[in-house]
């Protein structure tokens, strides 16, 4: 791999850097950061990856890094490839091993006072209600049959299963479900890894937190979204397509692997393996992509369900309500303009999150006349915040911005760091609960392990690729 | 000497190891190890389950990636965690080879596991045979 010690990003205005079009690169890189992060970027390979992705075929306008951009697998965490879906390809590695890993946020009627007072009751009920960790077992085990129906109907099978809300769907990217999924392209393999984990949280990075708005920055904006004032009280989910949607990426890289040999030869990496549009791969690949979304879509909605049944019990005035859901690992086809052109593209956003600035017809309605909201959660015990999609992000990033703070110190050293219980302590200061399956699963999440969210956040605005609403800060955490 | 069964590297998101054998039937089985170990103390894991595993491909990564993903399968349909491999063996068959694998081990139920690897990548991965004649195989999960 080259070096990116040798590479010298182009500033070409006050957040963005370029890499520009050399060898057998198809597009420049545009690299969007502030010094600080481009800093942070230049110390591990990311951009060297951002550069390996303006290679593929039919890539368009540029190869997009976003500013918490860090080193993956084939391609970075946190960059946008829009590649065209004719003449272009499709890459499992530009999407990611969990496929359709999201964000919901839901927005009570609760004010945070209220919260803290029960909150170890409501942690309870929700660690009993969303089983966390490794070995969870689901209080929704599927039959086949089901199974079939989440992965072609995604979060419309639960709402006639009497599961969540129809305003539910109303508020979830795609409505919730992907209408070109392909439930026959979803290995057995993956299914038996699925079936057991709906309505699960998984470990690692991911979480559920109990939140209170801390800093509204647009009125207007946070009012149409549902948030009404500081201290409100909103939870926000952080999960996946959890096993099914691991096996359905590895499963199409190994399956590229075997049928492309000539294409695994010409790649710098393995793990930027592509299928061309036009082979049966790719179709395959696309339609079961759009099947596990379809399970993560499932997922965060019968989670939200479940939430809603833990706050009844301990506050039965409780009201909840899906604000939205983004997915930040995914590929969808989209509309796009590049070089004055317009193109349909896949739109690769592996770690990033769409940005949809006001009108697209992808919106919802209620949102369409001021963009779609952005969800970026920081690391645990840390802030997170709502954003709105912008006109600029459409121009500058396919319509889109960052997904979260990213790692950058590893979990080995985080553990010789610090251990799970001195963390606990320390965020229980802070008036932070955490309710966690595994006292090692804190210390390697350590809020000091991540890379500041705010400075992402914080480019995000200035850059113009989604503009803040409001600052989320955490009371309660619920982790594997 | 002996060999260190396997060592973790520094990897900032995700899980990176060197595992080690006298022979490839050996590193192969000290790769299963760590994978777990990146979970759990594997020490502390009983042998209460048995379970078999066969894969075959053409070439030895590919097949590596596929002995590992059968572990990762057992790990989320049924929570199995690894103990031990009590046995292993790789023949060559004309033009592919065979791994089969006869491990122990127990539910996670019962044990602290801190995370989970999610996939086995093909990042940086390789097998390689030193003048010794012993193996070396480095592998990155994704968390």
């Amino acid at each position: 791999m080259e070096n990116t010690h040798n590479i010298t990003p182009k500033k070409i205005s006050d957040f963005a850097y370029t890499i520009e079009k050399t060898g057998s690169m198809n597009v420049p890189v545009k690299i969007i950061a502030s010094e600080k992060l481009m800093d942070k970027m230049l110390q591990d390979n990311c951009i060297t990856q951002g550069i390996h992705v303006a290679t593929l075929p039919g890539i368009k306008g540029w190869s997009v890094m976003m500013p918490d951009a860090h080193q993956g697998y084939g391609f970075s965490i946190g960059g946008v490839a829009a590649i065209d879906c004719e003449h272009g390809c499709i890459s499992p590695g530009g999407i990611g091993f969990d496929i359709n890993c999201g964000v919901r946020l839901l927005a009570s009627n609760l004010k945070k006072e209220d919260v803290q007072q029960k909150i170890d009751p409501l942690l309870n009920a929700l660690f009993r209600l969303i089983p966390p960790g490794v070995g969870a077992k689901s209080l929704y085990r599927l039959t086949d049959k089901e199974l079939e129906d989440v992965l072609r109907n995604g979060a419309t099978w639960a709402v006639k299963a009497n599961i969540g809300l129809q305003e539910d769907l109303e508020c979830c990217e795609e409505s919730g479900t992907m209408p070109e999924a392909d439930p026959t392209k979803v290995s057995q393999k993956a299914k038996s890894r699925g079936r057991g984990q709906l309505g699960t949280l998984g470990a690692g990075n991911h979480f559920l937190e109990i939140q209170y708005v801390e800093e509204i920055f647009d009125q207007d904006i946070a009012k149409t979204f549902g948030i009404t004032e500081v201290g409100q009280v909103v939870i926000m989910i952080h999960t996946g397509s959890r096993g099914l949607g691991h096996q359905v990426c590895s499963d199409y890289l190994r399956k590229m692997e075997e049928a492309f040999p000539d294409i695994i030869a010409s790649l710098p990496e393995k793990d930027l393996i592509y299928a061309p549009a036009k082979s049966p791969l790719a179709k395959e690949y696309y339609g079961a992509m759009c099947a596990a979304a379809n399970f993560a879509w499932t997922n965060r909605h019968v989670i939200g369900h479940q939430v809603r049944k833990a706050f009844k019990s301990v506050f039965p005035e409780s009201n909840l309500q899906t604000i939205y859901d983004v997915a930040h690992n995914i590929a969808k086809k989209e509309e796009h303009v590049a070089d004055g052109k317009p193109f349909t593209a896949w739109v690769h956003r592996k770690g990033a999150t769409r940005a949809f600035g006001p009108k697209r017809k992808e919106i919802p309605e209620r949102y369409r006349n001021v963009g779609q909201p952005i969800f970026i959660p920081g690391s645990m015990g840390t802030a997170s915040y709502v954003l709105v999609g912008t006109e600029k992000a459409m121009q500058e990033s396919f319509g889109s911005t960052a997904h979260g703070a990213g790692r950058m110190m590893s979990r080995v050293q985080a553990n010789k760091n610090w251990s799970g219980e001195e963390i606990k302590a320390d965020l229980a200061k802070e008036h932070i609960i955490v309710k966690a399956k595994s006292w090692r699963g804190i210390s390697e999440e350590a809020p000091l392990a991540y890379k500041d969210v705010d400075e992402v956040v914080k480019v995000s605005h200035d850059a113009g690729i989604g503009s803040l609403v409001a600052k989320l800060k955490p009371m309660g955490v619920v982790k594997g | 000497m002996t060999l260190e069964p396997f060592t973790f590297l520094e990897h900032t998101a995700d899980a990176k190891f060197i595992a080690r054998g006298k022979t490839l039937e050996e590193a192969f089985a000290n790769a299963a190890r760590a994978t777990f170990a990146i979970m759990t103390d594997i020490a502390l894991v009983k042998q209460t389950i048995a379970k078999t595993i066969e894969v075959k491909a053409t070439k030895l990564e590919p097949l590596l990636y596929d002995f590992l993903e059968a572990l990762i399968y057992y790990l989320d349909t049924e929570g199995f965690l690894l103990a031990k491999v009590t046995s292993l063996d790789i023949i060559r068959d004309n033009d592919q080879f065979i791994l089969k694998a006869n491990i122990l081990g127990d539910s996670a139920e019962s044990y602290d596991v801190h995370t989970a690897v999610k996939s086995v990548t093909y990042n940086d991965m390789f097998i390689n045979q030193d003048d010794q004649g012993h193996y070396e195989i480095q592998v990155v999960h994704d968390l």
